[in-house]
């Protein structure tokens, strides 16, 4: 373990506790009685007894939040006032729609937006270039809902090829069957990302070509393809790669149109249907783990530039 | 400012798609401000013997469910496009600004408060939105500041950015050893400097937030569904997408294309910025 | 022998940023081209290389390596055409390595191109030859473990390695501090003579001229205005401009350090004066230099300067 991990690692916890304290705030922060807030008005005075003992209503502030805090880290993320079962249940249900959908989505963003940020950069200035970089400008000013509702009515009630909406679980179908469920929305949520990741790719290709050792790799005789490949390429890469963390964390939390629209049962969906249920609970509960999946992933995306990026462990 | 202001036309010209772009905005704008006497109906008046009616005839865009007229409702729907955009870019200059030039000036303050901002900034961004909305309850003020807040953090994190390196510039150094105060720097130099990043940050931030708008009306939890905004057309008539898709045709397309020509915008304004700031505002 | 024959460099649908420049560099030869910042040395250098950045052309003039047109040629196409090599270090050692590769891959891509025989040992005997210590270690680094000096000599090794017949080095030492410099401006002599190699060697610097340079040629605006042999140029300049230079010079016998100045600025490209492009700055002109094409006028000893007015010092009694 060198210092870097442990000072990267250190960060990223300090960042959890501090977005922790805030999203602890936030069951305060909706007017009215914690309790109720957390029960629903329908609560019998039984649960709200109950629940101000468990989570300690009546200490202090600090107090509350370190049961809290200590609960959730024991996977304890209360109770849905909706379902009344335990939140950790009701996301780990939509868990996996939400997974796959988000994966599924990023190999459309990588296989769509890297290469043809590579051919942009290429072909900078000339026709290819300006088109492509207009049509990305396009595409990333596209809400997904909207290209996913043009998207069912052509190719799932038009032309039939896709189903238009649902998730049956691996479990039920099994197989890639069910993946089928996925090409809509996926292509939906990864147009205006794509478009991101290809810019960004078009533009540090750019940045690198203008680095001195480019021309030094030039000078030696190689070839020009071998030069963009192996000198050019592998150093944009390195900015890219470092956005692919951010985009799959974002698109998690993206998926909540997207997951409505396609009446995909993922976490998304769980968190907008809570939100008019005023089942806070959960909606907390899914805000901590998603904000726990960015900082992990940001964290792996960082550790792995020591592998990527040679200079890293120097600083 | 000027100058960032008088090579519009020039990039304009030389990218005649960033003119459609201008071209369009102005047209919002014009739509926005006389609403009224371009559109051909009340945006709320019902007509059901006209229900569903396809574009054509008396009805340039067609009608929706209750016979309202689309054209018309797109033409006021312009109003609140306008609206989230200024107020969320309002909301995010003007805490941003303040919170980056701040974070900069006194680096004690700033560790703290760059270290709130990545606190943020690691929550995904429309559940943040959608938190906030929660607490706040639904409206078109609440929608803003939740847009707001989002893009609070980018504009702290580009302005704080900004200000680090035009703090280190040899003339504001000298400025400062020659005993100018504070507020004089600011004023004098780092506000004048920073303006076309904020500029091009603006822009980007006024097209994200349309989109962040719409899909909060979309979800039912943005305007009130009463305010014929786009989005909230587009939620309306999303049952009728096989019956009479023109209907989300016409709100969806306003989005996308306020969107792309603020893009543009900001895009050509990027191009002529100081290249030293150029890769502080990207997206 | 490289031969450069009026060699005109210009920005497309803009100004010529070098106008009708002519030299040759003998094996085992080092030309010393001095001449301000602007004045299109770094230009003469990548046009020599095939490395003109896009829209920056050769639209003039030829560039000829023992009897062979290499002028349009990039690198790779003269690997290719297996033509006669050109090889070139930068200014900045600290930017003109890839920073994720090792020495050892940087310098086998290059080995692997020009030298497909090669066995292992090569990179080891290149780094060797530029006398970098431990160099079976050193293979191993990245570049941002190594100093300034010694990334300068992984440069040269990588250069050497596409064992060229001319090296260009454009300010390789200005980044490095005074006795680091000393020691690769050694090397690059002393290669020069063992490999019997060209040197193209570019710098503000006229002491590092006198020291290093068998000859000189002296750039203004573009233009070559003075080549010469290193001791008449310093003996007796024969261009006014570069009597001008050799005045600044701090002077080791009267010990003053003489702040001389040649008044005004250097020209930019596309505002270049008619006639003779010094003639503005010019304590000699007269009306015909202000239009028109100047003469050459000739010294001793194969010194060529172009001027209506040139210096002829007086032999000192
Ligand atoms: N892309 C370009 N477009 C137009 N002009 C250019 C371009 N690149 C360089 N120039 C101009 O070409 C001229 C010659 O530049 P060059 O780099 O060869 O000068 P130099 O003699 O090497 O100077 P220095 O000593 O500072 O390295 C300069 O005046 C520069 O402004
Ligand atoms: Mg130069």
């Amino acid at each position: 373990m060198s210092r870097y991990v442990i000072r990267r690692t250190g960060a990223a916890i300090m960042t959890l506790i501090a977005a922790s304290i805030v999203i602890f705030a936030f069951i305060h922060l909706i007017p009215g009685d914690p309790v109720y807030v957390m029960l629903g008005d329908g609560a019998t005075p039984e649960q709200v007894a109950a629940l101000r003992d468990r989570l300690g209503l009546d200490e202090p502030l600090v107090m509350q939040y370190l049961i809290w805090a200590g609960n959730a880290l024991r996977g304890d993320l209360g109770v849905s006032i909706f379902f009344e079962t335990p939140v950790t249940q009701v996301i780990a249900e939509g868990a996996e729609t939400s997974i796959l959908l988000a994966s599924v989505t990023m190999v459309w963003i990588i296989l769509i937006g890297v290469p043809v940020g590579i051919l942009a950069a290429i072909r900078q200035g000339t026709l290819i270039d300006q088109g492509l970089s207009g049509l990305a400008m396009l595409a990333a000013s596209l809400p997904t809902f909207w290209v996913g509702l043009y998207l069912i009515l052509i190719f799932a009630a038009g032309l039939g090829w896709f189903p238009s909406s649902g998730y049956p679980s691996i479990f039920e179908e099994g197989g890639l069957v069910n993946l089928r469920y996925l090409v809509l929305p996926s292509l939906a949520l990864a147009a205006p990302n794509a478009a991101l990741i290809l810019r960004l790719t078009r533009a540090s290709m750019l940045d690198v070509a203008r680095e001195d050792y480019i021309r030094t790799a030039r000078a030696k005789g190689i070839r020009p393809t071998r030069v963009v490949l192996r000198h050019i390429l592998r150093n944009a890469l390195l900015a890219v790669v470092s956005a692919f963390g951010f985009t799959f964390a974002a698109l998690i939390s993206e998926a909540v149109v997207t997951e409505t629209v396609f009446a995909l049962p993922g976490i998304g969906r769980t968190v907008v249907q809570s939100i008019l249920r005023r089942d806070y609970p959960v909606i907390q509960g899914v805000i901590l783990i998603t904000v726990c999946l960015y900082l992990v992933i940001n964290l792996i995306v960082d550790l792995s530039y020591r592998y990527l990026d040679p200079r890293v462990e120097l600083e | 400012m000027r100058q960032v202001l008088m090579m519009l036309p020039t990039s304009a010209i030389r990218r005649p798609i960033t003119a459609l772009g201008v071209l369009f905005l102005v047209v919002i704008v014009i739509f926005a401000a006389a609403s009224p006497w371009i559109a051909p109906y009340p945006p709320d008046v019902m007509d059901p013997v006209n229900r569903l009616l396809p574009p054509g005839g008396d009805h340039l865009m067609g009608t929706d469910h209750f016979g309202r007229d689309t054209f018309s409702r797109v033409v006021f729907g312009a109003r609140l496009a306008l609206l989230i955009g200024v107020g969320v870019v309002a909301f995010a200059l003007g805490t941003g600004v303040p919170i980056g030039v701040l974070s900069a000036l006194f680096p004690a303050l700033g560790r703290v408060l760059m270290r709130m901002v990545d606190v943020l900034m690691s929550f995904p961004s429309l559940l943040l939105a959608l938190g906030l909305i929660v607490i706040l309850g639904q409206g078109v003020f609440n929608a803003i500041l939740a847009i707001g807040l989002i893009y609070l953090t980018t504009t702290a994190r580009i302005v704080y950015g900004v200000a680090l390196r035009l703090k280190a510039e040899p003339y504001v150094e000298a400025a400062r050893s020659a005993g100018a105060g504070t507020w004089w720097i600011v004023t004098r130099h780092i506000l004048p400097n920073m303006i076309s990043p904020l500029l091009v940050q603006a822009s980007f931030v006024f097209a994200f937030a349309q989109l962040g708008a719409a899909s909060l009306d979309f979800l039912g939890l943005g305007a009130p569904p009463e305010i014929p905004s786009w989005g909230n057309m587009l939620a309306e008539s999303r049952i009728y997408i096989t019956r009479a898709s023109w209907l989300l045709l016409w709100p969806g397309l306003m989005i996308v294309l306020t969107a792309f020509s603020l893009n543009l915008v900001g895009d050509a304004l990027r191009d002529r910025m100081d290249p030293r700031f150029r890769e502080m505002v990207r997206r | 022998m490289l031969s450069v024959e009026n060699l005109v460099v210009s920005v497309r649908r803009g100004p010529e940023i070098v106008r009708d420049v002519s030299f040759e560099i003998a094996p085992g030869e080092i030309l010393g081209l001095v001449g301000e910042s602007g004045s299109g040395k770094s230009m003469t250098s990548l046009a020599l290389m095939g490395l003109l950045s896009p829209g920056i052309d050769i639209t003039g003039g030829a560039v000829r390596l023992d009897g062979t047109d290499i002028t349009h040629l990039q690198p790779h196409q003269r690997v290719a055409r297996n033509c006669g090599k050109v090889a070139m270090i930068f200014q900045e050692p600290m930017t003109s390595l890839n920073p994720v590769l090792r020495i050892r891959e940087q310098l086998e891509e290059a080995i692997n191109v020009h030298d497909p025989r090669a066995g292992p040992e090569r990179a080891r005997e290149l780094l060797d030859m530029v006398r970098i210590p431990d160099a079976g270690h050193q293979l191993n680094a990245y570049p941002h473990e190594l100093s300034g000096g010694m990334r300068q000599r992984v440069m040269i090794a990588i250069a050497l390695a596409c064992r060229p017949q001319v090296l260009i080095a454009d300010e390789p030492t200005t980044a490095l501090d005074v006795t680091v410099q000393r020691q690769v401006l050694g090397l690059i002599r002393e290669l020069c003579d063992s490999l019997h190699m060209g040197v193209l060697f570019i710098t503000h610097d006229l002491g590092v001229v006198a020291q290093l340079a068998d000859r000189v040629a002296v750039m203004y605006a573009g233009k070559l205005c003075e080549r010469a042999d290193v001791g008449p140029l310093f003996r007796a300049p024969l261009h006014p401009y570069t009597n001008g230079l050799l005045a600044c010079l701090p002077d080791p016998e009267s010990g003053n350090a003489a702040f001389e100045t040649i008044p005004g600025a250097a020209p930019r490209p596309g505002a270049i004066p008619e006639g003779c492009p010094f003639s503005p700055r010019c304590n000699r002109a007269q009306e015909t230099c202000r239009s028109g094409p100047v003469p050459e006028a000739h010294g001793p000893e194969r010194q060529v300067a172009v001027c209506h007015f040139p210096v002829r010092q007086e032999a000192p009694a």
